[in-house]
């Protein structure tokens, strides 16, 4: 077939393809989120089985990550002391933007049942949070389930960094 | 004095003399070996650790403080996050402990459902313990193959109690529910198929080279240290002392059931992770004992005591007076008499036992958890010193330390 003849605007047509910038950040980000692996406590055996061989996580193309500088979420599994609050957001300055946060297990959300002098009640007084996860401990499907949502959420999301960074904490 | 609401840096007052070459590293609370939230304070010469100072704390929950303001069954859900790889041992040690204060009977079959569910987190603690240990040493694949096994044993426990991981399956006189149908058939299909498994990881570990050359001599706990820093389960077996509670004081059937207690004298990690194998060999065996104790049991499930426990369902829903007898039972909490009370078991990781003083209230005076872990945190510092950096990854593994019970 010559040149002149091929119909560019059949699909096929020509190997490229067609789209935003925002798009295609969002579209990157949201098939690549990886965790760190940072264990706080019960919910992190849940988050062990989910990348574990049964639930396998990495088909959704999170795989953890044992360093802040090369992960993009943060999963807070488990009950948030006081006294590991400081390295919790430590960790979260630590990592390179854009970074989520899941909020993992009901002691992560609000402190749970453990409503005592040591824990932190929840650990959005400490980091912004983007997806709060209830159970204690959420299954497995449940943490896979937030990962999905939280790349919607992603895809929603404007691909320019600047734009939407999140309200810092002082 | 911390300011409140402010994060600020806050770091304790470690005397290390910095006079010498060495140097200082701080390793965890978010190191992925560190095994939850350890935090170690490495004095390092070279490759050699020179001090060790394990700062723990990072999970801390005020769990018994807790236990001083709920009434007692209130209390058995927060047990299960203590050790959370193995919640039924918790579960069970804390319920033992107030039966034995209030000197409660338990009902033959809820005797049977209680070992079963035991020797069940024996088996998923000491499947846990070598997924991890041989993730952090480096064999990924045993990790992967370990916690496929894993699933099937938490899939038996949710069947039976809902729960994957907080089964708060044992209450204080008994258990809440019989097995459900077709769980004894599941169960025996599964221990029919994990020694074939456990010979899997056995072949691809036991003799492998690189993993003899990480653990062989590594980790050394001599029978002396053992004792002195009181250490108990696997690790004072690993050197030598065959010392299980199981065994010593038996609780529940194990008087009656015939298993061993596999003992190493290598004293090193080496030895300690053949004893976990075989411990899983003995659960199995347990296991099998049991299946058909369970079907000659009267179906009673829950001790008969009005005065403590509430009545079955079926009463409350029909008879006036075990409807108030649940209802007080539940508003008010049961009052155990006056006494203190220590009840010690052979959970996965070692002796586990809650000290109880009772002043004849509804709460605790003073609960205190005497947790295996903590001991095994504490003789870090002595067995750390000497080691390579490397090692000290493998070490902590090998311990088999949780935080849960670590810091309460």
């Amino acid at each position: 077939m010559a040149q002149h003849e091929v119909n560019y605007a059949s699909t096929g047509g020509l190997p490229v393809a067609l789209t935003t910038v925002d798009k295609l950040l969002n579209w990157g980000r949201a098939n690549s989120l990886w965790p760190m692996t940072y264990g706080l406590a019960c919910c992190a055996i849940e988050m062990m089985a989910t990348g574990a061989s049964r639930f396998d996580f990495d088909r959704m193309g999170v795989i953890f990550r044992a360093s802040p500088r090369q992960s993009d979420v943060l999963i807070l599994a488990g009950t948030l002391s006081k006294k590991h609050s400081e390295f919790a957001r430590r960790l979260y300055d630590q990592m390179p933007d854009p970074k989520w946060v899941i909020s993992m297990g009901s002691c992560a959300n609000t402190g749970g049942m453990f409503n005592t002098y040591a824990t932190v009640q929840g650990v959005d007084r400490i980091v912004p949070v983007d997806i709060y996860l209830p159970g204690c401990a959420p299954r497995p499907e449940t943490l896979q389930y937030a990962v999905m949502m939280l790349q919607k959420k992603i895809n929603r999301e404007s691909g320019n960094m600047n734009k939407n960074t999140k309200q810092r904490f002082v | 004095m911390q300011e409140p609401n402010k994060l600020k840096p806050f770091f304790e007052n470690l005397n290390f003399e910095r006079d010498d070459n060495t140097m200082v590293i701080n390793f965890g609370p978010q190191h992925p070996s560190a095994h939850g939230q350890l935090r170690l304070v490495l004095e390092l010469d070279g490759e050699k650790v020179v001090k060790a100072y394990p700062d723990i704390g990072y999970l801390h929950r005020g769990v018994e403080k807790m236990a001083e303001n709920m009434i007692y069954n209130e209390f058995l859900p927060t047990t299960d996050r203590l050790d959370y790889i193995a919640s039924t041992s918790n579960n069970y040690a804390f319920a033992l402990s107030v039966e034995r204060l209030i000197g409660l009977e338990v009902p033959r079959r809820a005797q049977v459902i209680r070992t079963m569910l035991l020797e069940l987190n024996r088996i998923m603690s000491h499947l846990f313990f070598l997924a991890t240990h041989a993730l952090d040493v480096g064999a990924m694949s045993v990790f992967l193959y370990a916690f496929r096994e894993r699933e099937f044993a938490m899939d038996l426990v949710e069947d039976y109690c809902g729960a994957r991981l907080t089964h708060s399956a044992v209450r204080i006189g008994g258990v809440p529910l019989d097995l459900p149908a077709g769980w004894l058939e599941q169960l025996s299909t599964y221990i029919d198929k994990l020694p074939e498994q456990i010979k899997l990881y056995e072949d691809l570990l036991t003799e492998n080279r690189i993993w003899k050359m990480r653990l062989e001599d590594v980790g050394v706990v001599t029978p002396e240290d053992a004792l002195s820093w009181g250490c108990t389960g696997v690790l004072l077996r690993g050197s030598g002392i065959q010392y299980d509670v199981r065994k010593e004081e038996p609780y529940e059937l194990y008087g009656e059931l015939d298993f061993d207690i596999p003992v190493s004298d290598r004293n090193d990690s080496y030895g300690r992770y053949r004893l976990y194998m075989e411990e899983m060999k003995e659960s199995v065996k347990i296991l099998r004992q049991l299946i058909p104790m369970h079907r000659k049991t009267e179906p009673q499930i829950m001790a008969h005591n009005p005065k403590y426990i509430s009545a079955p369902k079926e009463e409350i829903m029909t008879q006036n007076y075990a409807l108030m007898q649940h209802f007080v039972l539940v508003t008010q909490g049961m009052r155990p008499p006056k006494g203190t009370v220590y009840a010690p078991t052979e959970s996965p990781k070692g002796e586990l036992g809650f000290f109880i003083r009772s002043e004849g209230e509804p709460y605790a005076y003073r609960l205190k958890i005497r947790a295996p872990s903590f001991f095994h945190t504490g003789i870090l510092q002595h067995i750390l010193p000497g080691t390579y950096l490397a090692d000290v990854v493998a070490i902590i593994g090998n311990t088999n330390i949780v935080f849960g019970e670590v810091d309460r």
